[in-house]
């Protein structure tokens, strides 16, 4: 366990260096999403049968990706701060949420079930 | 009460952290006790009780983060961590790369364009269109996509969330009044729109909707943070 979040902090820390020292425009645990997935195929690469849930990074990731909800409080309560903007223009940014939302759904189904339909023979 | 420990107890991280905690605890009974349904969201009632302890308090933001910052920098590795589903997941990835490509190219642009396109017309402020752009990626990456490009990062959040919950309500009624039956695309769709709250839906309701929705956020993950820095600029200066 404690090596499995070794290696995520350590990916998210050469992620954050990478993003900033090249001055990328992803940010750095986006990078360090990338890192992971690519060093678990390398990993895997001369271990055929193994499965990446049962190594230390495997087991640490689904143990903070099973409490992915909490993490979001702290930042979530910073509404505090802003809720004068938030009644102020509460009715824009809640139709922009809901038709922005729905036009998403709708683009990523359609598009995927065009382009599966032209490609499949 | 006695005052000082009152005082003591308002400053101390380990108050508030305990407070994020329990805040969350009730939240997921709720959530719990109302069969997960999507508009009994348990980031949402965790939110509004700590606000309103905050409010009734008197407790300043900031106090408050010096103990909840323990959580929030969670958010950091539980992104990294969206490699390993990712890696899993890769040969599914691969069978359905052109869908997918796609897919992913047109949802993200859809996603930044119409929330800004329409706030904008709705009247809402710079800070907040910058704030919204990000909304359809999860927590941790769209806050630092506000943050870079002069949003509110907190603000942010709270617009994750609610999207988050919207995407998860409405997928299902509306997939199902399209007759769209490829559960690959469907989940694709939930993932892509909203995130982690979406992806936790489409497992409710199909195991390919639910791995194909993890797929989609994790690549959204990294487009939309390359996608806002490009768009952004054409429709607001």
């Amino acid at each position: 366990m404690l090596r499995g979040v070794f290696l995520l902090l350590l990916c998210q820390l050469v992620g954050e260096v990478l993003a900033r020292g090249l001055s990328l425009p992803a940010p750095g645990p986006v990078i360090g999403i990338a890192l992971l997935a690519a060093g678990l195929a390398l990993w895997a690469r001369r271990r055929p049968a193994a499965d990446a849930d049962a190594t230390d990074v495997g087991k640490a990731s689904n143990a903070l990706l099973g409490s992915l909800s909490l993490m979001f409080v702290p930042a979530g309560v910073g509404v505090v701060q802003y809720f004068d903007l938030l009644t102020a223009y509460g009715v824009a940014l809640a139709l922009a949420l809901i038709v922005s939302t729905v036009l998403t759904l709708l683009a990523t189904v359609g598009v995927f079930l065009l382009v599966k339909r032209g490609s499949a023979p | 009460m006695n005052w000082k420990l009152w005082v003591y107890l308002q400053e101390t991280p380990l108050f508030w952290l305990t407070a994020t905690l329990a805040a969350f605890l009730i939240a997921d009974e709720f959530s719990k006790a109302a069969r997960r349904h999507p508009l009994v969201n348990p980031v949402l009632i965790a939110v509004a009780l700590v606000a309103a302890l905050l409010k009734l308090s008197g407790t300043p933001y900031k106090i408050y983060f010096d103990g909840a910052q323990f959580v929030h920098f969670l958010l950091g590795p539980a992104t990294v961590a969206l490699g390993v589903p990712l890696h899993k997941n890769f040969a599914l990835v691969r069978r359905n790369l052109a869908p997918m490509a796609a897919a992913l190219v047109v949802g993200a642009v859809v996603a930044i364009l119409s929330s800004v396109v329409i706030g904008a017309w709705a009247g809402a402020p710079r800070v907040a269109l910058v704030s919204l752009a990000p909304k359809s990626v999860t927590a941790g990456v769209a806050m630092a996509v506000s943050e870079k490009l002069g949003g509110l990062p907190p603000l942010t959040a709270v617009l994750v969330i609610l999207t988050g919950v919207i995407g998860a309500v409405v997928v299902t009624p509306l997939m199902n009044a399209l007759r769209i039956r490829d559960y690959a695309a469907r989940g694709f769709a939930a993932g892509l729109a909203s995130h982690g709250i979406g992806t936790a839906r489409a497992f409710t309701v199909n195991p390919i909707a639910g791995a194909f929705a993890g797929i989609a956020m994790g690549l959204n993950a990294v487009v939309t943070p390359v996608l806002v820095p490009l768009i952004l600029p054409w429709l607001i200066r």
